[in-house]
């Protein structure tokens, strides 16, 4: 069942990329229904198979002379992850609705990518999986180029270089897997299983998952992020921060840790305390989330100090891969869910509540606005997911960065006071930007007083508040009960730590 | 050998070769008054005719090929990846042929069209080709047809200045086969490829003659120009920008098909050179035949070594340069010719890295036959621009979506596909070509450069993107539509479309190309 979100995602993509241009309303109706749709299946399939273990959904051969199969599955993590795809692009929808310019192209692009990143999260045959990981790229690019602002041609070309570079590490691992194997397949089980010789697995696992780390914000790779999520319209920096980015995660945990986990053996020397792949990811990991919070602390523009955010967070998902501990992956599979929605929530906030109505996003003009009074809705929806956003106990957040810091305790305990520095910056620049933005004491000068009163903002509209409670509901009933993702995300994860895919 | 052999063999050929002299006949005889259009769309469908006819007599060639009196050595082959490459040779004719209707480039379309047929005439020769005057004969057909094609734009003065400059290279390049060609006959005593690779045959470096060094060089200098590679590509832009665009497709995609089909036919006999020996040779290399198909061969083999060290050379500077050059790039006719010289580069790479088994072979006419589709739909998709705006700049491309959405679509599907993004089928012919290399050969040199590649062709879609960028982002400077003709527009649907189709389910071409080895 899971499969037809995949499906009806392309079809729908289809249809309104042949629907006759100016008609907006409609391409908006099909764009909301068909995202629903894959919403309700997701959650359907969810409910349906919980407990189950890996579920196949299709699998029929694709090409035979090369054993590549076209195989459909999904386990506790792919649910959770296809879940946070359905929310996300619930979402998405409903923070578009102001989109006037080319509506049914953008819902196109938008549904496109949509039905791209679901299929990565239930591909099981690592050839399918790169297919719809590179089918993802060229809406992103089109939709910043198109519908984008700030510097939008540069981030966009920016961010399809680095995801086709990263990509191209991929293929090259999967090719070489592929060859060395000698198994005839390309499915993800039979290439776990295929006894990958380990010095062949030390080169691949470090390529590989640098490939798909550089989607997931691994620093140094992770200056497209900022950049990117800047110029991209509301919806896409939403999809950008709150899905694409787990599709890196995702795949240095399918594929990187499930098919060369040998790549991360001792070398047998060590500098530094440094002595095997895990250790330097684990460094760059640590890196990428004090870094990313402190860059945001000394942002200018709103929207940058969320793009930075997100960096940070996504560290503490590699952290929490790399710790190799049940609760550290568990940990980090909790965070992709939590931080997608949570940055979904504060980019959308940003960049269409405010930003729409402002039109400006440098927090030293915000500051001017008192947006607090004027804006209300905005200024405590902010509150919120500041708070989610900043880990405090009773949202999503919370629970996950905890999972993460204990694994990283168990498996290195430097790992976690360097990553509880960044949590700690994390409350500062999170509470920088709500003061700045919203809660700002300093008093308008006669000049900027406007002699007319305020000028009125546009009320705020049923698709806004319908996406952020959507959008609050779900970090707040995972924050509240985790244990209704944590019962899928467990033993899925148990299941890949003890013996890769078997 | 009698005529009756020649003749069944050769039957496609002929048939090229009646519709060729039919179109003449017709339009220079019966057609000379009437309008231009009429008299192009007779010749071109006279010539796909002639293409049908030939596709038809395909199956009916001689068995195993046509061979030398008296010997069982074979002069043109028949089946496998030969007739692969024929068959694709007649299709993508046709279709360049359809590119034709509504150009206006010139008066003389009967001679236009016939010039094709001959062209096309001298590829499918050059494919089958396993002697080595039939290849320099096939090849000189070829290369004649070409220069013409690219001069006959009379009033551009762009059109003469690529086909003089086609026509300079072509011949020095013709002389260094030729050259090369004498050294290869003085050395081994016989002109037919496989005599000719077993006298080449030497167990140790130190037997082998310098000889052969130079002739594998020279050989290598004349049909690196046919595919482009660097360092013997410049002719490319110059004749990719100047000729008109029905030629430049013809260009792009029918002759890169046979000569890489030429390419395939030299290093299949290299690799099969002890085939059909066992029993009459010493010891010592019936050993070796047992090794075949691995890496680690014992013994040192003559020219197969030569050939894969200067194919490997030639690949790697195709791979850099035509990636490297294409950047910079403001024309789009060039950015194809240069990112033409990339593919061959990737091509190149399959043919250094060659597979005793057939799979090598299929998986570089998978690579060519589809590379060569859609070339052809973007050399007609830029056609289409080019009539409208008059130029193939860049900027003539600008806002083409609000102009011609299912243009624009097209170009997108194409390009893409040229990037290797799946599920295009330019995504599945590079992975099928550098994973048949990597199966025989999974490591060192072979890995790292098929890592190059890969990491270049990430590179290649910046440029791909320029092109896109300027089709869909940005603003155009005039939204007067971009008209364009019935018949060239439903041509570039039926390859966006079977780029697509055949990128989704890339198991139709491949059964089919295995169908051509599957009696062999």
């Amino acid at each position: 069942m899971l499969a037809w979100t995949i499906y009806i995602s392309f079809a729908g993509a289809l249809v309104l990329a042949l629907l006759p241009k100016g008609n907006a309303a409609l391409a908006r109706w099909i764009a909301l229904v068909l995202a629903v749709a894959g919403f309700a299946i997701a959650i359907a399939g969810f409910v349906q198979d919980e407990g189950l273990g890996r579920v196949t959904l299709v699998d029929v051969p694709w090409v035979a002379s090369m054993g590549i199969r076209f195989t459909l599955a999904a386990d506790g993590i792919s649910r959770v992850l296809v879940l946070l795809t359905g929310l996300a692009a619930v979402a998405g929808v409903l923070f578009s609705w102001n989109i006037e310019t080319r509506t049914n192209e953008f819902f196109a692009f938008f549904l496109a990518l949509i039905g791209g990143v679901y299929g990565v999260f239930l591909s099981f045959d690592l050839f399918l999986l790169f297919v719809f990981y590179e089918i993802a790229i060229v809406p992103k690019y089109f939709l910043i180029a198109i519908w984008g602002s700030t510097r939008r041609e540069y981030a966009a070309m920016k961010l399809a270089l680095y995801s086709f570079l990263g990509s191209a590490m991929v293929l090259i691992g999967l090719l070489a897997a592929y060859a060395i194997s000698g198994s005839h397949s390309t499915g993800l089980v039979a290439l776990a299983n295929a006894n990958l010789p380990v010095s062949f697995q030390m080169w691949a696992f470090p390529l590989v998952f640098v490939g798909f780390g550089i989607l997931a914000g691994l620093w140094p790779f992770h200056t497209w992020a900022p950049t990117g999520h800047v110029a991209a319209p509301t919806a896409a920096s939403m999809l950008l921060a709150g899905v694409v980015m787990k599709l890196g995660a995702y795949g240095c945990l399918r594929v990187a840790i499930g098919l060369f986990p040998h790549g991360m053996d001792a070398w047998g020397w060590s500098f530094a305390g440094i002595g095997s792949w895990r250790d330097v990811f684990a460094l760059l990991a640590v890196i990428g989330i004090v870094y990313g919070a402190l860059v945001a602390l000394a942002q200018t523009d709103f929207k940058f100090v969320i793009g930075y955010s997100s960096v940070s967070h996504m560290g503490f998902v590699l952290l929490g891969l790399v710790t190799l501990k049940q609760i550290g992956v568990t940990g980090a599979v909790l965070q992709m869910f939590s931080h997608g929605v949570i940055a979904g929530l504060l980019f959308a906030i940003v960049g269409r509540i405010v930003y729409e109505r402002t039109h400006t996003r440098q927090l030293e003009e915000l500051e001017k606005m008192h947006l607090g009074r004027r804006m209300p809705f905005a200024a405590w929806a902010f509150v919120i997911a500041g708070m989610a956003s900043m880990g405090l106990p009773g949202f999503s957040g919370f629970v996950a960065e905890l999972q993460v810091l204990v694994g990283a305790w168990i498996a290195k305990p430097w790992w976690t006071a360097a990553a509880g520095i960044g949590i700690v910056v994390g409350v500062a620049y999170t509470w920088r930007a709500l003061q700045k933005a919203f809660f700002s004491d300093r008093l308008p000068t006669p000049e900027e007083h406007p002699k007319t009163g305020w000028p009125k903002f546009e009320p705020i509209t049923w698709p806004e508040i319908a996406g952020t409670a959507l959008l609050m509901a779900a970090t707040l009933i995972v924050g509240v009960y985790p244990r209704v993702l944590l019962d899928s995300i467990e033993p899925a994860v148990k299941a890949l730590l003890a013996g890769g895919m078997q | 050998m009698n005529y009756a052999d020649l003749f069944r063999v050769t039957l496609p050929e002929m048939a090229l070769e009646i519709a060729s002299l039919l179109v003449l006949v017709v339009d220079l005889a019966f057609l000379r008054k009437a309008a231009l259009q009429t008299r192009v769309m007779s010749a071109v469908l006279l010539g796909v005719i002639g293409c049908g006819a030939a596709v038809i007599t395909l199956p009916f060639q001689a068995f195993g090929g046509l061979t030398y009196p008296g010997s069982a050595d074979v002069v043109l082959s028949a089946g496998g990846y030969t007739a692969i490459a024929q068959t694709g040779i007649l299709v993508l004719t046709v279709l360049t042929l359809f590119l034709l209707v509504g150009s206006d480039f010139t008066q003389h379309v009967g001679e236009y069209v016939a010039v094709v047929l001959m062209a096309a005439t001298g590829g499918m020769l050059i494919s089958a080709a396993q002697d080595l005057l039939v290849i320099f004969v096939g090849l000189e057909l070829l290369s004649l047809g070409l220069y013409i094609l690219t001069a006959f734009a009379k009033k551009s003065g762009k059109s003469a200045e690529g086909a003089i400059k086609y026509y300079l290279f072509g011949g020095m390049s013709a002389a260094f086969l030729l050259f090369g060609f004498s050294y290869l006959y003085g050395l081994s005593g016989s002109t037919n490829l496989h005599r000719m690779l077993l006298g080449l045959y030497g167990p140790h470096a130190i037997e082998v003659s310098p000889l052969l060094y130079m002739a594998v060089v020279m050989v290598a200098a004349g049909l690196g120009f046919k595919v482009a590679a660097v360092p013997f590509h410049l002719w490319a832009p110059d004749t990719y920008e100047g000729a008109p665009a029905p030629a430049a497709a013809f260009i792009a995609s029918v002759s890169k098909v046979a000569s890489f089909a030429l390419l395939i036919g030299i290093s299949t006999a290299a690799w099969h050179v002890f085939d059909g020996l066992h029993g009459r040779v010493s010891v010592s290399v019936v050993s070796v035949s047992v090794g075949f198909h691995t890496q680690q061969m014992p013994v040192y083999l003559g020219f197969r070594n030569a050939w894969q060290e200067i194919l490997i050379v030639l690949a790697l500077a195709s791979m850099v340069l035509g990636n490297l050059a294409a950047l910079a790039q403001t024309s789009v006719r060039r950015l194809l010719a240069y990112s033409a010289i990339a593919h061959a580069g990737y091509i190149l790479l399959g043919l250094a890295f060659f597979s005793y088994s057939s799979q090598s072979a299929q998986a570089i006419m998978y690579y060519i036959l589809t590379y060569g589709l859609t070339t052809i739909g973007a050399f007609g998709a830029v056609a289409v621009v080019e009539r409208a705006g008059g130029s193939d700049r860049m900027d003539a491309f600008l806002g083409l979506v609000k102009r011609n959405r299912l243009l624009a679509v097209i170009m997108m599907v194409l390009f893409l596909s040229l990037a290797g993004i799946p599920p295009l089928v330019g995504f599945w012919a590079k992975f099928n070509l550098f994973a048949a290399v990597l199966r025989v050969y999974p490591t060192g040199v072979a890995l790292g450069l098929v890592a190059l590649a890969v990491a270049m062709s990430a590179v290649s879609l910046y440029y791909y993107l320029q092109v896109l960028k300027r089709v869909f982002v940005m603003p155009a400077a005039d939204e007067t539509p971009v008209k364009s003709n019935a018949v060239t527009m439903a041509v570039l649907v039926v390859i966006a479309l079977a780029v697509v189709i055949l990128g989704c389910l890339p198991g139709l071409l491949q059964t089919w190309m295995a169908g051509f080895y599957a009696g062999m």
